[in-house]
């Protein structure tokens, strides 16, 4: 059978249009402009899958009546890879790369959750020294990752320099996170157990010098902007979401805290040294893009708060478990030992193989709660892995929130929802 | 909070009231890990999930997740759970129910959280499951012809029986010059 003939696709083109048209036109509407008045009729805007201000492959179906978004259908998909169905068929070990995939801008804080994940299922238990690294570069990645966000959506709204600014910054850190695992993206840092690899001494000090000239220039960002009457008459009162909403809708992060809802898993279910740690969970309650945008902007400052109180207490000791059974060993030593060789062979083949049962283990991700629900039949690789992403969760806000506004709030809109697509198609 | 310490807490909260209403028979709870999950006939997910939330003591108001694990070896070859969280109380809870291999069909939550509609679409693109008073049950992530090029039959990518490299011919691909 000849799948690939023109008259297919085009059939298949004829159906996935009619499909995605018929819900956002309805019988009386009419996009024919013949012989009517262009100014009473609807019409339909496509916009994406490829449009710099959707944050990657997001693809908005809007019908506007003038300029006025009347109806707002998001379709996703455009970058879905299957990784649940991945997760399902390799070995734990094998599927830590893919988080780095999940949310490309926060990389380590994926790598994090992925590996509290499987520690749990198995339950491991890591060193103090691989606690007290995790959380800090989780800190660092949400403030790079708030960084992008606040960059990009003020670019969306017209001030450029202001993701100029923001990228130099997010360059200090990827020269940090190149320091610390060797690539500036794809970290894949965590192991389970541990961390690849401890800080080499370069580290520290590029670290508190980073976190020294940082609120300053957070400061400076905020000037430039934040009392700039064009931008905050561009931002505030638009995709406004109550309180009620905002939790019937299952939004975390940002998006939830930037409706009053102080609602933050590092206080609330704290995992890593959070309980041991102070800082204040960030709200604003008018539930609009700007509270979203200044969310992200203190909560940056409680980051380095957290980062402070870090450096102030650096333990000693190994950063990977000793546990033969489930951690990978060392090069040196599968070289060296004829035991370490056999667990090395054995965990590459057969992989850690938690006992039958089921956990859900979640981080506060900079974008909202990632959370790893694993089912384990008792082999090497998961009966079913889910992926709770947090992009995917709030990108369902877009429709009330675009719904009643003008088309050009949309792109502020997704600016400050924050959505990474990597993460929302999975 | 040691993992066995925030088991004892949602317990404390959560089953004293849960039996008090439903009584006995019919919730079975199970634990692993300090999480607690409770099963239930699925005609009573919706009436259960109505209670979790609208009842002051345990305001699970929050739904945070949804997903189907496909066990393909039983006869009730699906299951479905539902994560909630509980903002009051900062406690999670799992509620599961089963559904058969031949009409997977059960109660759309959409009616009382309207994060549901988005998780109930995947679920269903994945695993093919029917929620019943979905307002608009469309797949989420594939195109909506993806069917089996022999057969006719819709795919569901997350069964167990759905090879890892794909079905061939499933998805058209542009012609080769």
């Amino acid at each position: 059978m000849n799948i690939n003939s023109s008259a297919t696709l085009e059939r298949v083109y004829d159906l996935r249009q009619r499909k995605i048209l018929s819900k956002i036109i309805d019988k009386d509407t009419t996009i024919s402009l013949e012989g009517r008045d262009p100014l009473e009729n609807t019409m339909v805007l496509n916009m994406g899958p490829q449009h710099p201000a959707t944050h990657g492959v997001l693809r908005v179906l809007l019908r506007l009546d003038g300029e006025t978004v009347e109806k707002c259908v998001p379709e996703l998909g455009y970058l879905h890879r299957g990784y649940e169905k991945l997760g399902e068929n390799i070995s734990f070990h094998e599927f830590l790369p893919h988080t780095d995939r999940l949310d490309y801008l926060s990389p380590l804080s994926n790598n994090v959750g992925y590996a509290l994940a499987v520690e749990k299922a198995a339950g491991i238990e890591t060193p103090e020294r691989a606690v007290w690294i995790r959380t800090l570069i989780s800190e660092l990645a949400r403030i790079s990752s708030h960084l992008m966000a606040m960059g990009a959506m003020a670019m969306d709204v017209g001030a450029v320099t202001m993701l100029l600014w923001t990228f130099r910054e997010r360059e200090k850190l990827y020269d940090i996170f190149e320091k610390i695992c060797g690539a500036r993206f794809t970290t894949s840092y965590t192991r389970i157990g541990g961390v690849a690899n401890d800080f080499t001494p370069d580290v520290l000090p590029m670290i508190r010098k980073f976190i020294e000239e940082f609120p300053a220039n957070l400061r400076d960002f905020e000037g430039l902007i934040n009392r700039n009457r064009i931008f905050v008459e561009r931002v505030s009162g638009i995709g406004v979401i109550t309180a009620q909403d905002a939790i019937a809708l299952g939004l975390t992060g940002a998006c939830l805290r930037g409706s009053g809802v102080p609602h933050d898993l590092r206080r609330d279910e704290p995992y890593l040294m959070y309980d041991q740690l102070d800082f204040d969970v960030i709200t604003y309650s008018d539930g609009d893009c700007l509270s979203r945008y200044l969310t992200r902007g203190d909560e940056m400052k409680e980051s380095v708060k957290i980062v402070n109180q870090l450096l102030g207490r650096i333990p000693s000791g190994p950063t990977l478990a000793d546990d033969a059974k489930n951690v990978l060993p060392g090069k040196t030593e599968i070289y060296t030992k004829m035991e370490e060789l056999i667990h090395d062979f054995m965990l590459i083949n057969f992989g850690v193989q938690p006992e039958p049962g089921e956990i859900y283990s979640a981080i506060e991700a900079p974008k909202g709660e990632l959370g790893f629900y694993i089912v384990s039949d008792g082999t090497g690789h998961a009966w079913r892995m889910k992926i709770r992403s947090p992009s995917f969760c709030n990108l369902q806000a877009l429709t009330p929130m675009c719904e009643g506004s003008m088309i050009s709030d949309v792109v502020a809109i997704i600016g400050s929802i924050d959505p990474v697509m990597g993460e929302a198609d999975k | 909070m040691t993992l066995a310490e925030r088991l004892e807490r949602v317990k404390g909260i959560v089953l004293p009231t849960l039996t008090g209403h439903f009584g006995e028979g019919m919730l079975t709870h199970a634990e692993h890990r300090g999480e607690l999950s409770i099963s239930v006939p699925r005609e009573r997910l919706v009436e259960l999930v109505r209670y979790l939330r609208d009842e002051p003591a345990l305001g699970f108001t929050m739904l945070k997740d949804i997903c189907a694990v496909d066990w393909n070896r039983r006869k009730e070859r699906f299951e479905l759970i539902y994560n909630i969280w509980s903002l009051d109380n900062s406690i999670r809870l799992r509620v599961k129910c089963f559904t058969e291999e031949k009409s997977p069909h059960v109660d759309s939550l959409t009616g009382l959280f309207t994060a549901a509609n988005w998780y109930e679409r995947e679920t269903y693109d994945m695993h093919g499951i029917i929620f019943d008073g979905h307002p608009d049950l469309r797949r989420m992530y594939m195109p909506e012809d993806f069917v089996d090029p022999n057969s006719g039959e819709p795919l569901y990518p997350l069964r167990k029986e759905f090879p890892m490299m794909g079905v061939p011919g499933s998805m058209p691909l542009p012609e080769r010059n």
